[in-house]
């Protein structure tokens, strides 16, 4: 099927399988690799991105499904060498270690801070429930979030 | 020798932000399954659905006809192309039962997910899809999925071996024979307590992948895998598939986190460079989730039989230990020697006379291999020890942190020679402790119990402790050799200054989170007197840095990153005879301080190591004889384990009435010596305390009495979320360590290692009341309600 999709500004025409995955798409068609895959049950949100400024799983939905969409991936973030506030917290704050959650950790902390720019420690944890981080148990994450939200 | 304490570092200590953080953040770094391998055939494995059975027969036809398969294998099939077994690194004795464990089996699957087939395509999609068509007709047998009734050997495993046993190993130290016996006969109190370890997932959030890419002439293969461990994989997979090592490069992109479970050789790396020599073509292979919590291995899996003797006023007399440990079906890289990991552990940071009795049987089940895991071995002991102490203290009816201080090996013994032979570098337990205690208000965490605990309360105010000692920075190689280990312990570095004055370090170590890069620029930079950013650090490419072995049991620092430091050394001590040529003076005159030579005494006349750089590379004006360029490689082989320690605490509340428990406060004061950057130890802290805590109270393999995972997604094996732990309270003491220059520990496993006990002491403390005296992690609400009401009608 014929898909038409805006990614990082740039507006895609592509032939998909209808059973193609977003994730897939993004990482195997478009090669932005940035965004990964940690599961099969869209438990782990390490392929969080955004479609139409919203965060999402971008394996809960199919190619397309997502056709005629806006979707920002990890790769958009940063703006001429400029690493958005977001990423600059979390590299200030220690807020990743392997890396491989991060760019689904950083989008949904972003989205998070759409819905609520404001919001306790409590209320982060829960907001970024959706998405598994193995190594850093979440502390400098949060903290990375809390001081995003400050700034 | 210099320790790092008397000096004033610049670098060291400072809380430099990490170098490998822009290349994550914007997406920009490639893990394994981002590599555009241009022509690459997709690998996948058909996996046994059944626990144990006999493979009659494999029917491949439909499959191999499905339009982009390119081959279809069987075990059989592929039995030519190994040149032997996988490999077992560790055997812990001479005795040791280990089954031949090929890639693909070929009569006999032993546990669900061993691999049965394998497809070549040209798409992932068609890979997979093609297993659906593949037909095997099994003889299916009975499974055994619990270590102890496996002792029985009513289900044998593997029949040819004709036992469930792999092997038993012994460590008893008794300064008379006998001595243990007598302790606990003539014990003011004794303690006997079983545990379990779980079998848990180490779920690493990258999956396994891997590709393999063989060179278009002369039989070289590249092969790129997420791995913990490249020149380990590189050197085996020569073994096993009989290709001359140096024809063998591995390397390891960014790594999705290992946690020990990438600390290994697997059958889809073996099977991607074989298929790949076979078919010409590079063969990559991605793990899905599930697949990964069946064909990588778990950890821990032991029951544990301890028994603890003490006299009147509560002093540790002797301890005996029996583990029985579950290999699963068979021995993967070290899987024997995880448990003897902990075999030196169980009497904790106490000091204990020579009655020691430890023992351990490691046997098969039709179950996956188990192997390191976090901590490997240590946590498994800590944990023990740990909680046996709570159990004394209740007996004797003292608080357990009153219990542990008359036990604690004091400031003044280290360097402490222990019962097991080994030293003990350094420590300082009761400085810890009473630090943790401070910071979780233990007194009046106390107090508050005492008016919240009441009958009839329903929730439950608990607080509990840990004194640990982390054994690591693997190793000294003498000392594997005394355990039968098949390697060496060494790390090693090579520092070469380039004609500019910027630097490169090459490390032997393979870093997937641990921010060696940050790391060990700042080592070199203390060192050499070249800001960081002049420092690259080179690493995990078998071909740019071809010694080394690897990351895992928190070694890298402690071994690896002191073998930074001693190459640096030589690359001074070279650098310091060229100055000595060129300001004409003796080399003995001369002193290095940040960055610069200087004759003693004459701080004008001096010579930076930039200028000398570039001198050593256009070699014009050298001392007679001296080979050009600044370069030196170090190999350090640590003549001791690191031992880092410190305390934990937990204070928790439980809801008797639903069995929640909910963590008010953790936490951890933690030694690991020399801090190199507290940033990233604090980091290490962080998430080996939630791993530690996730054991206690949320993950756990669970398989049914047929041997089927039940828990094989993230949707059912509870990897905690941000909203399941709370944030943590870190701090820290400094005891450096005497054995290496640096004065460094390891850190990466203590989080893990203080855990799990500190939580199931506050657990058992919060209920101790009701008449809870034990319970089987994890404490999960069902877990819980479940010992509460047991008690209630006892």
């Amino acid at each position: 099927m014929k898909i038409s999709i805006t990614v990082n500004g740039i507006t895609h025409e592509d032939e998909v399988e209808p059973r193609t995955l977003l994730v897939h798409y993004i990482r195997e068609q478009l090669r932005l690799t940035g965004t990964n895959i940690g599961c099969d049950t869209s438990s782990c949100g390490a392929c969080t991105v955004h479609l139409n400024g919203e965060a999402v799983k971008s394996c809960t939905i199919l190619a397309v499904q997502a056709d005629g969409t806006k979707i920002d991936t990890i790769e958009g973030l940063s703006k001429d060498g400029v690493m958005h506030p977001m990423q600059q917290a979390f590299m200030e704050n220690h807020g990743l270690q392997c890396g491989y959650c991060t760019p689904g950790m950083v989008m949904a902390a972003i989205g998070l801070l759409n819905e609520n720019p404001n919001p306790t420690e409590q209320e982060v944890r829960i907001g970024l429930e959706g998405n598994l981080c193995r190594c850093t148990g979440y502390h400098n994450i949060v903290k990375s979030v809390l001081a995003a939200a400050n700034k | 020798m210099t320790m790092t304490e008397n000096r004033h570092n610049k670098v060291i200590g400072t809380r430099l932000l990490r170098r490998e953080d822009p290349t994550l953040l914007t997406g920009e770094a490639k893990f394994t399954n981002d590599l555009d391998i241009p022509g690459a055939l997709h690998l996948a494995v058909l996996r046994s659905p059944h626990a144990h059975a006999k493979i009659i027969k494999i029917n491949t036809q439909a499959a191999a006809a499905l339009p982009g398969v390119v081959a279809v294998y069987t075990g059989a099939d592929l039995q030519s192309m190994w040149a032997g077994p996988m490999p077992c690194a560790w055997p812990v004795t001479a005795e040791m039962k280990n089954p031949p464990h090929y890639p693909l089996a070929v009569s006999m699957v032993c546990y669900v997910g061993d691999g049965v087939a394998a497809v070549l395509a040209n798409s992932e999609t068609i890979s997979r899809d093609a297993l659906d068509l593949i037909d095997v007709e099994y003889e299916t047998m009975a499974a055994v999925v619990d270590p102890e009734e496996a002792m029985t050997d009513k289900v044998i495993v593997h029949q040819d071996l004709g036992t469930n046993k792999s092997y038993t190993w012994n460590l008893l130290i008794e300064s008379t024979e006998g001595c243990v016996e007598a302790a606990f006969k003539s014990a003011a109190y004794t303690v006997s307590e079983r545990y379990v370890q779980q079998r848990l997932i180490p779920m690493a959030m990258e999956t396994r992948a891997v590709a393999a890419v063989p060179q278009p002439f002369g039989g070289d293969i590249v092969l790129y895998s997420s791995t913990q461990v490249p020149h380990i994989l590189k050197v085996m997979t020569a073994l096993t598939l009989g290709i001359p090592e140096h024809q063998v490069r591995v390397i390891t992109p960014s790594v999705g986190g290992g946690f020990g479970s990438k600390l290994n050789v697997y059958a889809e790396e073996l099977l991607c460079v074989g298929l790949s020599r076979k078919h010409k073509v590079p063969v990559r292979w991605v793990e899905e989730r599930s697949e990964n919590a069946q064909a990588t291995i778990h950890g821990r899996g032991q029951v544990q039989y301890v028994e603890l003797a003490a006299d009147k006023d509560g002093k540790l007399t002797a301890v005996r230990v029996r583990i029985v440990a579950d290999m699963g079906a068979y021995l993967q890289l070290v899987t024997p020697g995880i448990p003897i990991l902990g075999a030196f552990l169980y009497a904790g940071v106490y000091d204990i006379p020579h009655a020691y009795d430890f023992s351990c049987t490691g046997v098969f089940t039709t179950l996956t291999p188990t192997d390191a895991y976090r901590g490997a071995g240590r946590p498994e002991a800590t944990y023990a020890i740990e909680t046996a102490m709570d159990a004394l203290a209740r007996e004797m009816g003292i608080d357990p942190f009153d219990l542990r201080k008359r036990n604690y090996i004091a400031k003044e013994q280290f360097p402490y020679t222990a019962f097991s032979g080994l030293t003990y570098d350094s420590g300082n337990h009761l400085a810890a402790a009473e630090k943790a205690a401070g910071l979780a208000d233990y007194a009046s965490i106390r107090a508050r119990q005492v008016k919240q605990n009441v009958p009839g309360a329903t929730k439950r105010l608990g607080i509990g402790m840990t004194s640990y000692f982390e054994m690591c920075g693997l190793a000294p190689s003498r000392v594997l050799a005394s355990l039968n280990y098949s390697a060496g312990g060494w790390e090693s570095a090579t520092v070469r200054i380039l004609p500019t004055a910027k630097v490169q370090v090459i490390t032997g170590t393979s870093p997937h989170g641990q921010g060696h890069e940050t790391s060990w620029a700042m080592i070199a930079s203390e060192k050499l007197g070249i800001p960081p950013e002049d420092i690259d650090v080179l690493h995990s490419d078998t071909a740019i840095a071809p010694l080394g072995l690897d990351t895992y049991g928190s070694r890298s620092l402690p071994v690896g990153g002191v073998a930074v430091a001693g190459a640096c050394d030589k690359v001074i001590d070279k650098a310091k005879l060229i100055a000595a040529h060129q300001l004409e003076c003796s080399a003995d005159d001369l002193e290095f301080a940040d960055g610069t030579f200087s004759i003693k005494g004459s701080p004008d006349r001096n010579l930076p190591l930039a200028a000398i750089a570039f001198e050593a590379f256009t070699a014009h004006n050298l001392p007679d004889g001296l080979e050009p360029n600044l370069e030196a490689q170090y190999t350090y082989d640590p003549p001791n384990f690191s031992w880092p320690f410190g305390t934990h605490m937990c204070v928790l509340e439980i809801d008797i009435e639903t069995g929640k428990v909910d963590v008010l406060k953790y936490v951890a004061v933690d030694d690991c010596g020399v801090q190199i950057n507290p940033l990233i130890v604090e980091g290490q802290v962080h998430g080996g305390v939630i791993q530690g805590l996730a054991q206690a109270l949320f993950e756990e393999a669970v398989h049914d009495k047929d041997g089927n995972l039940k828990t094989s997604t993230l949707a059912e094996y509870l990897v905690p979320a941000a909203s399941d732990v709370p944030s943590i309270v870190t701090d820290h003491t400094v005891t450096p360590s005497p054995t290496n220059q640096l004065g460094v520990k390891g850190i990466g496993e203590a989080g893990t290692i203080g855990a799990a006990p500190t939580v199931m002491n506050a657990v058992i403390d919060a209920l101790s009341g009701l008449g809870v005296t034990h319970m089987d992690m994890p404490a999960s609400p069902h877990h819980v309600w479940s010992a509460i009401q047991a008690a209630s009608t006892k």
